[in-house]
């Protein structure tokens, strides 16, 4: 497929490795933020690639990891009622709430499918007018512009049973939380691709300028990681801290404006609640009170619903970076991705999944020649 | 999540908001062009959650695979 198989050429690998092997003098911590970056990672084997002296962190850009189990008990109530059609992307389903999950719920006879879109769930609240249609409305800045889509649409076309269970977050103020900690070792972040593709570069100027860390925004093939990382790496040894654009092949510095202006008109900055790391400030995007009417956690007088999340699960100290997905103690032995205690086991983009899947690397598929280094 | 597949407008439809025929390969899907109504057929676009996100700089791409080769002339 264009614009992704001359993205994973081996023989390309090899001068960017060669070179990151040349530019590194130091030790260094880069955090990949996204997920999906993560899964890539791990699933071409790049860490075992690179000079020991750099360590990648797994930074918490995973929707499903971080959405608070308060929310997700929301959701399997809402999926529970008999009224409501539960429309939610698929890899919501197995993670776990405080008794139970979406798919437990689906077993006893909730009506919740699986969409590949916010599209896919206004289409069926206009093909079933006698039920309520919910949309589970997770995701970063990426997801954003669909689901403000699908509320602006709903809006104007004078929809009155369709509602998003809005659990939208934001990737800036989670870097800042992270490190501001004060165990941060954060020393430059790969940043995700796509949201800066909604978003554009203009969020991170600051946050390099402030904490003094280098920022690259970059795409998700194993060339473009690798790419990325010799950008940060030369930035580090260099003592700058700038923010470059390693995807220009898509992301804009601007961003794209129709998107955000649609993202304005619906959403509004709220404080969020992350699940394993607690409520950081202007965090989420929830509705305005424009789109109330379109608020499921209004409609349904869900507010105050929801439990506590399990203390056996260390999400929260994954998700920062402070714990390798590997060393918690509950890692493969009671927690597994089909019987996962948290979130970042169950999503293929969480990086405790991404690593019981794709480790121990026994050969990289990448570029054999370089990992028996 | 933020996982997005670039595909490549086949055809656009009529449609508020503006749709359009997209292939990821041989699969072929139906796409909301809201986010970029300008896009023309022939042209790739990033798709998540059923909407195109941004176009494709196709002379973008052409130079980061130039840097790449440029990079491996470089090297002893």
């Amino acid at each position: 497929m264009k614009y992704v198989d001359e993205y994973r050429d081996g023989e390309k690998a090899k001068p960017l490795v060669e070179a990151i092997h040349q530019a590194v003098t130091r030790p260094w911590s880069i955090m990949e933020v996204c997920g999906g970056q993560t899964h890539s990672l791990a699933r071409f084997g790049i860490e075992s690639l690179l000079p020991p002296a750099v360590s990648l962190i797994h930074g918490p850009g995973c929707p499903v990891c971080v959405t608070p189990v308060a929310i997700l008990d929301q959701a399997l109530a809402l999926a529970a009622r008999p009224e409501v059609i539960f429309c939610s992307f698929g890899d919501m389903l197995r993670v776990p709430g405080s008794c139970q999950d979406l798919f437990q719920v689906k077993a006893q006879g909730g009506d919740i499918r699986i969409v590949h879109s916010p599209l896919d769930a206004l289409a069926l609240a206009e093909r079933h007018p006698e039920r309520q249609v919910v949309f589970f409305a997770v995701g970063f800045e990426t997801t954003a512009p669909a689901n403000a889509l699908a509320a602006h649409l709903a809006k104007r076309r004078g929809l009155r049973n369709f509602s998003l269970l809005a659990a939208q977050v934001r990737v800036p103020p989670a870097l800042a939380f992270i490190l501001e900690s004060p165990d941060a070792r954060v020393d430059a972040f790969l940043a995700a691709g796509h949201v800066c593709a909604v978003m554009g570069l203009a969020e991170y100027q600051p946050l390099a300028q402030k904490y003094q860390v280098p920022i690259v925004v970059t795409a998700f093939e194993p060339l473009d990681l690798l790419q990325g990382i010799l950008m940060v790496v030369r930035q580090l040894e260099a003592g700058r801290a700038e923010v470059e654009n390693q995807y220009a092949r898509l992301v804009r510095p601007e961003g794209n404006a129709r998107a955000q202006a649609l993202m304005r008109e619906v959403f509004q900055i709220v404080p969020r609640t992350w699940r394993g790391i607690g409520t950081l400030p202007e965090s989420g995007l929830g509705l305005r009170p424009a789109y109330a009417d379109f608020d499921a956690e209004i409609r349904f007088g869900l507010k105050g619903v929801g439990g506590v999340e399990s203390s056996r699960c260390l999400a929260g100290q994954v998700l920062l970076g402070r714990l390798k997905p590997t060393k918690c103690p509950a890692f493969g032995m009671e927690c597994t991705p089909e019987h996962p205690l948290g979130a970042p086991m169950v999503s293929a983009e969480g990086a405790c999944s991404a690593h019981h899947r794709y480790q121990p690397a026994s050969s990289n598929p990448l570029l054999p020649a370089a990992s028996a280094r | 999540m933020c996982l997005g597949v670039p595909g490549e407008l086949l055809e656009r439809l009529e449609g508020d908001p503006p749709l359009g025929r997209v292939a990821f390969g041989r699969i072929v899907k139906e796409v909301c062009l809201a986010f970029v109504p300008e896009v023309r057929v022939g042209e790739y676009v990033l798709v998540h959650a059923g909407t195109a996100l941004e176009v494709m700089d196709e002379a973008e791409a052409a130079e980061l695979l130039q840097t790449l080769a440029r990079l491996d002339g470089d090297l002893p």
